[in-house]
């Protein structure tokens, strides 16, 4: 079929453009629809006499899986063709350039590795949460558009909970590029979403260091180098590699999946919060383990090398990030102890969870008397520690929660915007009873952030216990009180 | 064409209701029932009736292991099974059996293939339990589409271009596209007694034109259905397990 798609041609009424890339598996063109609208492209894979049927399992893996996704970080799916007779699929042609294209001038500067690095993780996270993991995460299916967003191209390779996996036996060609698939890809399994964020840490890794943590492996043997070896600490490589961005690239890289992020969210959130990574070992390494450490880890592998990984299919609704915002403008109000309860609750529904802890207070230049910085940063400190103080009957370690204390004359739009960008599924918050009306004006906080919230709100109240107004509207008295 | 995919009833009428409700309401226009009509349960009779009608007008039927227990004895029962056969050989009248015993065991058309158990000796009742059993059955039957029952769990077996076979274990209400380039096996699951601890009856549809299959799972009155097989004075353990979906 792909000798007969030339410039001009027409294929179920998609005029066929110029070809934009040809490559093992297939090629794309750029097509235009008959209906108009924005540029298109089409992928068309290679099949026929001489070719694999690897490529047409890939292919139908993408175009069973690209109809099912949807939103900003995944190219819009359009049409299909039939997989038998004309197999092509027709996507929107996403503007901007591939990170492989950025990394051509070598590493990047830590501002952009962070901002580049949490795009990716929320488009990572995007995707884990339509229960789909990419499986081949790497530069060049990276495309970064103008706004800043990212988007993941080519799911080839992918595997989607709800869908059979045609590639689960096809251990030839289903796991993905060597130098950046996780050590359990290696071991042939494909139901973890933590493997899309080991290779987020080798994505995170060259664009820190220009170098990839394991080479370019060209044999299984080189590619099992990573179920032991630990990667040369970016540190050593760049000095501008600060310890906490080293702390999170080397954490992603982690050899059991259960040490590294449990959710690309959490990745995302340490990059845009850098003051609430804790620091490890990680963080403070300058060069790998020693020849006899390294023995010894190779050691350690030999054990699980045998065994295949068996690891639960971790998708990111079971990793939640949660939101509570804590009034300490008032830190005696009677509700305090409610919301921590509640909170305490939720939290004991999930293993795996972030606690961020959210204050918003009137900005320091509006507070009366505020005079200058000291005093700002005074009143900032002063509002932290009384959010420490709320939070620590919950026992929780530091590397789960975060404080946060915002300045904004806004509360309900700051705490939107805040749980928005850092992917919150659940935000607690407090409010005033119905006939507490002295407090109305952060009741209306909370049914501003209850209506327009991304995700899940609890709204904590207490219970009104005095029913004398209820009561009037008895005809008869309640029982045992005549 | 979407077709309507039901197995292991066991005499649920309940059960049996339900499904064919929610299959007529999703636009089933074909109906096949892939055997293991009676056993286990009290409704034996009203059943196989339910079913033969539906075999007047077009349905297909094929013979599960419980439907020739009724025509002659078998080694293989355990206690409370073989009692529910029993049973049901006395409630069924010689219509009903003669239609039983009339059932085909494994049914071929042009690109579909039913059976109860396995398209490999259907006879010999073997379960589908593994991907060499899988493997067997597909290769046997020789059809793209190839639906089963017996186990009484939902799966999807399949065998790609290249004869790899994988299996996958479906959730339920999501449309898996099968296409027929590459064979599968479905498990449709038991509409009468499910086995998963999940009391709701399993059925699927399968839509020839787009090629997907969907597997459900149908909550009905199933403390009806154990209580009816209490008063017919049958085995606490069959109305337990119905209550339980185990």
């Amino acid at each position: 079929m792909l000798e007969k798609l030339t410039p001009g041609t027409e294929l179920d009424g998609y005029v066929i453009g110029e070809r934009i890339h040809s490559g093992a598996q297939g090629v794309i063109f750029s097509v235009a629809s008959p209906t108009g609208g924005g540029p298109l492209i089409m992928k068309v894979p290679r099949i026929g006499r001489g070719e694999t049927s690897e490529s047409l399992l890939n292919f139908e893996t993408e175009a069973m899986i690209l109809p099912t996704l949807s939103g900003y970080h995944v190219p819009r799916f359009v049409a299909a063709g039939d997989i038998t007779r004309t197999p092509y699929l027709v996507t929107e042609w996403v503007e901007g350039d591939s990170l492989e294209h950025w990394l051509k001038g070598g590493p990047l500067p830590t501002a952009d590795v962070v901002r580049v690095g949490a795009a990716i993780a929320d488009a990572l996270h995007s995707v884990h949460l339509q229960d789909t993991i990419h499986l081949d995460l790497k530069p060049e299916n990276v495309i970064l558009k103008r706004d800043g967003t990212a988007v993941l191209i080519d799911f080839g390779l992918a595997h989607h909970a709800r869908y059979p996996d045609l590639l689960a036996e096809e251990k030839r060609f289903a796991a993905g590029s060597a130098p950046y698939i996780s050590p359990e890809q290696v071991l042939d399994t494909r139901s973890d979403s933590r493997s899309d964020i080991f290779s987020l840490g080798v994505v995170l890794y060259e664009m820190a260091t220009g170098e990839l943590p394991f080479g370019l492996p060209e044999t299984m043997k080189g590619m099992r180098d990573r179920l032991w070896r630990d990667p040369v600490p970016p540190r050593s490589l760049a000095g501008d590699v600060v310890p906490w961005l080293q702390e999170i690239i080397l954490r992603c890289l982690e050899i059991s999946a259960d040490d590294r992020y449990q959710s690309a969210a959490y990745v995302a959130f340490d990059l845009r919060n850098p003051e609430q990574v804790v620091l490890t070992d990680r963080a403070r390494k300058l060069q790998s383990a020693g020849f006899f450490g390294q023995v010894k880890r190779w050691w350690k592998a030999r054990d699980y090398l045998p065994v295949r990984f068996q690891p639960p299919t971790l998708f990111a609704v079971e990793t939640p990030i949660i939101m509570v915002a804590v009034d300490t403008s008032h830190p005696d109000d009677y509700r305090h102890p409610a919301l921590r309860r509640t909170t305490s609750r939720v939290l004991s529904l999930s293993t795996e969870f972030r606690l961020i802890c959210v204050s918003v207070i009137r900005a320091a230049h509006l507070v009366e008397g505020a005079g200058g910085i000291a005093t700002a940063s005074g009143l900032h400190l002063e509002h932290l520690v009384r959010l420490r103080h709320w939070v620590e009957p919950l026992g929780l370690s530091t590397q789960r929660m975060s404080l946060h204390v915002i300045e904004s004359a806004n509360p309900a739009d700051t705490l939107l915007e805040f749980a928005r960008c850092n992917n919150v599924n659940l935000i607690v918050l407090g409010a005033p009873g119905a006939k507490e009306h002295a407090l109305a004006w952060w009741r209306s906080v909370a049914s501003k952030v209850t209506a327009n919230a991304h995700c899940s709100v609890h709204v904590v109240r207490i219970p009104v216990r005095n029913i004398r107004t209820d009561a009037k509207n008895h005809t008869g008295h309640p029982s045992g009180l005549k | 064409m979407i077709i309507a995919l039901l197995s292991d009833i066991h005499a649920n009428l309940e059960a049996l209701d339900t499904c064919l409700k929610h299959a007529q309401a999703n636009g089933a226009m074909r109906y096949v029932f892939l055997g293991d009509l009676v056993g286990y349960g009290s409704d034996a009779r009203s059943t196989v009736e339910v079913i033969a009608k539906h075999a007047a007008a077009g349905a297909l039927v094929v013979k599960g292991n419980h439907d020739e227990a009724v025509e002659k004895r078998t080694g293989y029962m355990n206690e409370s099974a073989q009692e529910a056969i029993d049973w049901a050989r006395k409630t069924l009248n010689e219509n009903a059996k003669s239609f039983l015993a009339g059932l085909p065991l494994c049914v071929r058309e042009e690109k579909l293939c039913f059976v109860h158990a396995s398209a490999s000796f259907p006879e010999r009742w073997d379960y589908i339990d593994s991907l060499s059993a899988a493997r067997k059955s597909i290769e046997t039957a020789e059809r793209a589409h190839t639906f089963s029952g017996h186990v009484h769990d939902q799966m999807l077996y399949f065998q790609t271009g290249v004869g790899k076979i994988g299996s996958f274990r479906p959730v339920p209400g999501t449309p898996i596209p099968a296409k027929s380039h590459h064979r599968w096996l479905a498990l449709v699951g038991s509409v009468g007694q499910p086995r998963d601890r999940n009391p709701a009856a399993a059925y699927a549809l399968f839509d020839t034109t787009r090629e997907q299959i969907t597997f459900y799972r149908i909550p009905y009155d199933h403390h009806a259905a154990a209580r009816k097989i209490r008063e017919a004075g049958l085995s606490e353990t069959l109305a337990y397990r119905v209550e339980k979906g185990i």
